[in-house]
């Protein structure tokens, strides 16, 4: 198969499998007795409707696309980094506390990059922790993750309930970043800040990595080929290890700028599952800056239009998990693609 | 006495909060020894939930729930084994596309059934049970007085999945298949039709697991309130070592860690520290036992 039409019935796959969870869960809404037409007109609306609920559907994107190009970098490299979830609270913690702590002495233009870095250098640390397991003792990166997560979950959340929560908050959570820490809005009044442009640098720099230099080519032969890529001179371990830390890095900006931009401070468990859904991102976007960008503007148009959907139709907003869920499956199953198109199997 | 006691709450605190670990981890061996990943148990188990609070509020009766709690478990698991043998999905993302799929259609159904969002209304408990003579025992007696069915049934369980796996055919087939697939097939083992069984088994007892949570510990369904204890499964599987009776023993080990939660609440232990406890030992004894852990060598390959 040449490489073209390779490309194309991979964006094919995305497709039909972006239309098959429509569909299942329209199924679902005529079973429970909702009118599935009003409630995704009703979504579609709720997400760009409006400049407020475009604004809306762009910043619950921006998070995705950090998440989408973390999961999707390692992929490239045949590693799975299920650990964006633990990488987020890490990123964000560190973030936040550095921010805060440095904010009375040292003025913001140096605060703020400072702070990002060491953000970065939490989750760099994080996920090249689970790197460094799965080099030196060859142990499954997906359970290592998976416990990472909640250890990072738990433990961000221990210090915002107890020594670092906000002088008279009920909610856990820290004292808000100051104001000229904060990321500036795009449009005054909404959640969209210029996270959204660092978000989309971020993407060309990954292309041009992946493109244009020579890790990206040791990355992609990873993914293509371990063996070979050992045998060709390719220090598989070291770069397992950079791999994993420099995608647990990109994580972490998602974390990072969800506390500089749309919430001005670290809130526990502010994530709850943007790192599971980057997975389904770097899948749909098939690893592509492109498709991370696309795959992240339908997955946070469906999170931005749910209340609208649900207020319309009357289907609780979680639908649209049922949704995404729904999506991951379809992807993870190629074959059953091919199978409904009456393919053969590969 | 008075430390007597204080022992005797403890441990029968820790069989309760063992229970839904153990029954899912207990699942998750049987399905691993057959080489198949199984990352979506935390969302079978909230599925379980659901199914088990939805059959107890229809019948009026908590035995049926644990009945539509099977019935879902069993459902999920054709479905699981159909999309993973048969179209051979990527075992690990399809696990986690499940666990959102269930932690957004259980908040639905809730809201279809009861018109409420994220917690059901109040469904029939099982009832609890006394051994007669021997709750009159001082002190032991405890063990016996209004205690659940499922501490017994989870401890038979067990045992009947331990001497399954080690002492029957069907058992030690199990094993070879995860071990060597390929081998297995050769030597004639039906490999598709035993992994479907294994993983049937692995998601019904996750279900049951997940009901235990809705009906016999609490009487209603809140909107995951599995709360991790699926991913403890999976942790406690490999402490356990990938094989039933160590399953028991290390869910035993994480909910003792979680009754000492309770028990200190007084002294202000704080919660998230005890919670991290079985993450942290997993990951340790990952790392401290490294090469050497006892994974079925073919885990999450199909050939």
């Amino acid at each position: 198969m040449t490489r073209n039409r390779k490309y194309l019935e991979d964006v094919g796959f995305s497709l039909v499998a972006i239309l098959l969870s429509f569909l299942l869960v329209a199924v679902i809404m005529l079973i429970l007795g909702y009118n599935p037409i009003e409630a995704y007109k009703a979504l579609f609306e709720g997400a760009f409707g409006s400049s407020y609920s475009l604004s809306l559907t762009l910043s619950k994107s921006v998070p995705l696309i950090f998440v989408g190009l973390a999961v999707g970098f390692a992929l490239q490299g045949g590693l799975f980094n299920i650990g964006g979830e633990g990488q987020i609270y890490i990123g964000g913690f560190v973030a936040a506390i550095t921010g805060l702590l440095l904010s009375h002495t040292i003025p913001a233009f140096i605060t703020l990059p400072v702070a990002v870095l060491s953000g970065m250098a939490g989750g760099f640390l994080w996920g090249g922790t689970i790197g460094l397991i799965k080099a030196k003792l060859n142990i499954n990166e997906v359970i290592v993750a998976i416990m990472m997560n909640y250890i990072a979950q738990l433990m961000t959340s221990y210090f915002v309930n107890g020594p670092f929560i906000a002088a008279k908050s009920m909610t856990p959570q820290t004292e808000i970043l100051p104001l000229n820490l904060q990321l500036p809005k795009i449009i005054p009044n909404t959640q969209l800040t210029t996270s959204l442009y660092i978000a989309l640098i971020m993407c060309v720099l990954y292309g041009f990595v992946m493109k244009r230099t020579v890790f990206g080519f040791e990355v992609k032969a990873m993914g293509n080929n371990l063996h070979s890529a050992a045998t060709g001179g390719i220090y598989v371990a070291r770069n397992t290890v950079l791999i994993m830390a420099l995608s647990g890095a990109l994580a972490a900006m998602a974390g990072i700028f969800e506390v500089f931009g749309t919430y001005g401070r670290f809130i526990d468990g502010f994530s709850s599952g943007i790192g599971f859904t980057g997975i389904a991102i770097a899948f749909i976007g098939q690893s592509t800056p492109i498709g991370i960008i696309l795959a992240s503007l339908l997955f946070g148009s469906l999170q931005a239009g749910a209340m609208q959907m649900s207020m319309m139709a009357g289907i609780s907003a979680n639908i649209n998990n049922v949704i995404q869920g729904l999506v991951i499956v379809f992807i993870a199953t190629p074959n059953i693609i091919r199978f409904a198109f009456g393919k053969r199997r590969s | 006495m008075a430390t007597m006691m204080f022992v005797v709450n403890m441990l029968t605190m820790t069989f309760r909060l063992a229970v839904p670990i153990a029954l899912a981890s207990i699942g998750v061996s049987i399905s691993e020894r057959a080489g198949i990943i199984n990352l979506g148990i935390e969302g079978i188990m909230l599925l379980g939930a659901l199914g088990g609070a939805v059959g107890s509020y229809v019948f009026s009766n908590a035995w049926m729930g644990i009945l539509l709690a099977l019935i879902t478990g069993i459902a999920i698991g054709v479905l699981y084994a159909f999309f993973v043998l048969k179209f051979e999905a990527n075992q690990s993302v399809i696990g986690i596309g499940l666990n959102i799929i269930a932690s957004g259609l259980t908040v639905v159904i809730v809201k279809f059934i009861w018109k409420k969002e994220g917690i059901s209304g109040i469904v029939t408990q099982m009832s609890t049970y006394s051994v007669p003579f021997l709750r009159n025992i001082p002190v032991i007696g405890a063990f016996f007085t209004d205690q659940s069915p499922f501490i017994l049934l989870t401890l038979l369980i067990a045992l009947a999945c331990s001497y399954g796996m080690w002492r029957t055919k069907i058992g030690l087939r199990l094993q070879a298949i995860g071990e060597n697939p390929l081998a297995a097939a050769t030597a004639g083992i039906p490999v598709a039709r035993y992994r479907t069984g294994a993983i049937v088994v692995g998601s019904s007892l996750a279900a049951l697991g997940g009901a235990y949570l809705s009906i016999v510990h609490s009487n209603l369904f809140v909107s995951n309130m599995v709360a991790g204890r699926g991913f403890i499964a999976i942790a406690a599987n490999i402490l356990g070592g990938w094989n039933p009776m160590g399953s028991l023993l290390a869910s035993l080990l994480f909910a003792f860690a979680q009754a000492l939660r309770f028990q200190f609440s007084a002294v202000h232990f704080p919660d998230q520290i005890s919670q991290i406890i079985p993450y942290v030992i997993t990951l340790l004894v990952l790392v401290g036992v490294g090469r050497k852990t006892r994974a079925p060598a073919k885990l999450g390959v199909l050939e």
